[in-house]
Formats: C-alpha cells, structure tokens, sequence
C-alpha cells in the first residue's frame, strides 16, 4: 500500500496538470464528435417529431432508401463473413506457401479510395466494361442496379472480419479442434459444436463493425448506383440528394436513422467487449500482477 | 505444431478455396480490370490525363488536406490517449467509447452535419465567420471533415502501447531525479513512435481516399477545393473511362506504396514491444 502511494507520487503529474489535460482532451472530443452528432438530432427534429416523421416516412424514396440499405449492407455482411470465417480458418490454422502475401491481399480494400473500388465495377461490369455486351445480351444488370451495390459495398468492407477473426483464432490454438475430432467428431461438428462457440464473440465483433461500414458506405456505391431515386439510392446517397436539392430537413431527417444506427453499434460494440474481458478475467483469474490487465 | 495441424485438421482446401474465390471475384479480378484498362492507353494519352494543372491542383490539395488532417490526428490523438489512460475522471468509459463515433457514423452524414456545423449560420460558424474563419465550403473545411474521420486512429494504436507500459522504469527515473517532463521526453515518449507513425499513416491513408465526407463540406470548385477522388468521378460522369481509370491507376499506386510503408510500421512496433 504504501509502495503503491509513492509510485502514484513519483510517476503521475500534478493535479492542475492533469485536469488541464483532462479538459483539453474532452473539449476537443465534444467538439469534434459530440456536438456533430447532437446536431444531426437536433436539426433532424428542428421542426417537430410530426414534420420529422413526414420527411422520414411520408417520402417515398427515402422509404426505398431505409429498404435498399437495409438489403444490400447485410447482403455484404454475409458474404463477408463466409469469407472471413474461410480466411480465417485456413490463414491462422496452416501454413502455407503465400500466406504473408495473402493475408496484404486481404487488407488491401482498406487502402484502395473507394472510389475508385466503385470505378473497377463500372470497368467490369458496366456498358462499356469487359463483360457489359455479355451482361446486355443474357439481360443481367450489375451496374446501376443492386447486385451492383452489393459488390461495392463487400469491397470496401472485404477485410473486416477475416481481421478480426485471425487473431482470435490464433490465441485460441487448435487444441479444442483437434481433441474434438480425436473424440470422433466429423469436421462440421467440430465447427458447429466447438470452433464457432469459441470464436462466437469475435465473430459477432466483426460483422458489427463490418455491417456498420457497409450501410455507410458512400464512394463506392456513388459510383455504381447511377443516382436513380426510388430504384439505387442507399440511403447515404439519399442523404447527399436531398442535400443538393437544398432539402435540409428531409437530409437530417435521413441521416438521423444512420447516426442513431452507428450509436446502436457502438452500443453493442462496447458491451461486446466488456463481455470478452469478463470472459478473460474468468478464464485466467490468478495469471499476471495485473500491471497489463 | 503447424505441421501436426496440417496433417489433422479438415478444411484446409475447402476454406483456401473459398478464400481465394472470394479473393479474386471480389478484389483482384476488379483491380485487374483496372489496370488492364490503364494499359490500353499510350504513354502520352496517360501523361495528358494524369498531369494537368488541374489535376495537380487537386493532388496537392488531396495531399496537403490528409497531411494537415494526420498531424492534428496525431497530435489529439496522443492526448486523448494519454488521458483515457493514464488519468480517471467522471463518464470515462463513455468518452472512450464516443472516440469510435467516427468509424461507426457514416461519412455522408459526418460532411453534411459538419457543412451545416460551420456554415455562416450554424452553431459553431456563427462565431466563427465573423472572425474570417472560413470552415465550410473552403480547404480548411476538408481538414476538418478529415480530422473527424481520421479521428480514432491514432487513439486507438497507442492506447495498448500506453498500458503496456512499464511502470518501473519511469519509478526508476523519477528517484534518480527526472522530472515529469524529462520523464515524458526521454522515457515515455521514445516508446510511443511507433505507434504515434502507425496511426499518423493509417489517418493519412483514409484521408487520401476519403470521399463521402469532403463532397458536402468542400464545394468541390476546379483548382480550390476539389479533391483527386472527385476528379475522378467528373471524368467517369462525362463517360471518359479512360481518364477516370488513368487517375485511379495514380491513387492506387500511390495508396500500395503507403501500404507498405505501414505495413513496415507494424513490424517496427511489434519488433519495439518484444
């Protein structure tokens, strides 16, 4: 105990320099962060909860947008995740020849400006792209239509979860797996019944984040979606059109529903995490002095 | 032990296979499209496309706007990390979790409410445009947006390296007679680089190919406050696909190396916290 005080006196600052910093640091968050999104409330709602409900349901095409994102973001999210549990798997449980090289290939959306991730689906697939005559032909619309978006936003969102899945994978180590299957498992029961329980919270981690991204999304799906209101318009491009048509209430009223879909997010991300740590503390309860926890 | 995985584990073709199908559809196949594409053009149609004083005029402002963005990323981002910390203070968790807002918040929305912030009527341009601080419609408003996006960055790489910190070592100086700051400068600081240059490219990287954000709040004017991905989308809306490819061949080039360059990073600070 008495140890412990000296080290808070011989290692901490002093009391007007700590609260300054404190102040510094909340005031810069409150400006940055927290008074932008008090404001998307506080305009979305300037006029009213009735005026607020009108410009978010009584308008069509912000209604097809709320439908649009709300196909196309989890869409991406499944086919992300196939691939993320895939990669996973084979990047954190074998070594093989290209492994590094893989794994910058999966990182590799997060660099690239998403639009021009939009431009190279336009490239492939639009009228003048490499298989638009074939699509023409067969009478398949990617581009300005759906699977369009669908392709942009699985793009931008591609490394999500395969990232948060490897390191978990890797700390857990493949004892659990394997003994399973010494039992007498087959390889998708030891999936269902011992790998997916372990990787459960890291999973869902992932695809929340991933699906938080994905109905953000706005460079690429700008790109491919053509503008068409009512048929392509996600609701983040509805958010910009109504913008440009100098509809300020009916842009709040449209990006409310995001920003109150990123605090849910964040909601669940931060009790995603303290059930982790929990599930850690419990785990390992006598390792370390603490001095990491 | 890997190779004892390798000869008990199932799923090793299956979940390869899925991967690089996956892989190839959604990544490589697009982005050799798009190099094929940049292929077709001559040296020159190239050089015409990628290096007009408007298209310099928007790369150096892409650049410029990012590196100001990173900086002050940097800068805030060390403070807010030191603070959630090192320091207890009322609502602490709350403020922590509030830093991933940016990631979680959908650009769009960030440059609308941030176009509506700082305009000559909003809450903060009311106070602010008086003063001749232009932060709507003007290069400094893409700094902001940036700032914003880039935000959690840095905070978030160097919040494990601050409480990975051993506190011996600071004790240690602290009895030979170092103040805090000395402390600060010589000890604690030295150990943060890597993570502080982590951070710094990662924002930096984001910034360069945000574009959501910066088309609300910039105003998007030739040669003032355009961006290098708005270029982009002007060219592919005249149906001019292969200027537009021309450009995103550029902007891609320029993001691998700064991938590497990261990717470099990381190994540093890994090599610096073993």
């Amino acid at each position: 105990m008495q140890a412990e005080g000296i080290r808070r006196i011989s290692t901490t600052e002093p009391a007007w320099v700590r609260w300054t910093l404190i102040g510094a640091a909340l005031l810069v968050l409150t400006v940055i962060v927290i008074v932008p999104v008090v404001n998307v409330f506080a305009q979305a709602l300037a006029d009213g909860f009735g005026v607020y409900w009108d410009n978010l349901v009584g308008d069509s095409d912000t209604r097809h947008a709320i439908t649009l994102t709300l196909i196309v973001a989890p869409t991406a999210v499944v086919l992300n995740t196939i691939f993320g549990v895939a990669a996973a798997w084979a990047i954190a449980r074998f070594q093989f020849p290209g492994r590094s090289i893989l794994i910058t290939l999966i990182d590799l959306p997060f660099s690239v400006s998403p639009v021009v991730a939009g431009l190279m689906i336009v490239l492939l697939f639009g009228l003048q792209g490499y298989f638009g005559v074939w699509l023409l032909n067969h009478d398949i619309e990617i581009v300005f239509a759906t699977p369009g978006l669908i392709l942009a936003t699985t793009f931008v969102t591609f490394p999500f979860v395969a990232r948060e899945l490897i390191p978990v994978l890797e700390e857990i180590g493949a004892e659990e797996d394997v003994a399973a299957l010494s039992l007498g498992a087959s390889p998708w029961q030891m999936f269902w019944y011992v790998t997916l329980p372990n990787i459960k919270w890291g999973l869902l981690y992932g695809i929340i984040l991933c699906n938080a991204r994905a109905m953000g999304e706005f460079g690429a799906v700008y790109v491919v979606s053509g503008r068409i209101a009512g048929l392509t318009d996600t609701l983040p491009l509805r958010v910009e059109k109504l913008f440009q048509e100098y509809n300020s209430p009916g842009s709040f009223a449209a990006a409310s529903v995001l920003t109150f879909l990123a605090v849910i997010t964040l909601v669940i991300k931060v009790s995603l995490e303290s059930r982790v740590r929990a599930e850690r503390a419990e785990a390992a309860p006598a390792t370390g002095d603490g001095k990491q926890s | 032990m890997s190779s004892v995985n390798q000869r008990v584990l199932p799923g090793f073709g299956l979940s390869l296979g899925t991967t690089l199908f996956f892989l190839s559809l959604i990544v490589l196949i697009p982005l050799g499209a798009c190099f094929l594409k940049a292929s077709t053009l001559t040296w020159s149609d190239f050089a015409d496309a990628v290096w007009t004083d408007r298209t310099r005029a928007a790369y150096l402002l892409t650049f410029g706007a990012s590196l100001a963005a990173a900086v002050l990323n940097a800068v805030i981002g060390l403070l807010l990390a030191w603070v959630l910390v090192r320091y207890d203070f009322p609502l602490k968790r709350l403020f922590d979790a509030l830093v991933d807002i940016p990631f979680a918040l959908p650009t769009a929305v960030a440059g609308l409410v941030y176009a509506s912030l700082y305009a000559p009527n909003g809450w903060f341009g009311q106070f602010l445009v008086p003063l001749g601080i232009e932060g709507a419609y003007s290069r400094l408003s893409i700094v902001l947006v940036l700032t914003f996006t880039g935000l959690p960055f840095v905070v978030r790489t160097l919040q494990p390296v601050l409480e990975s910190l051993d506190a011996d070592v600071e004790e240690a100086a602290a009895s030979l007679g170092a103040s805090r700051w000395q402390i600060f400068r010589w000890i604690i600081l030295p150990s943060l680089w890597p993570g502080l240059l982590t951070g710094f490219a990662l924002a930096f990287a984001r910034a360069l190919g945000e574009y959501g954000s910066v088309i609300f709040v910039a105003g998007n004017m030739p040669y003032r406050t355009e961006i290098a991905p708005v270029l982009i989308v002007a060219r592919l809306e005249e149906f001019a696909y292969r200027e537009a490819t021309a450009l995103a061949v550029v902007l891609l080039l320029f993001s691998f190396t700064l991938l590497a360059v990261i990717n470099g990073l990381e190994r540093w600070s890994r090599s610096y916290a073993s």
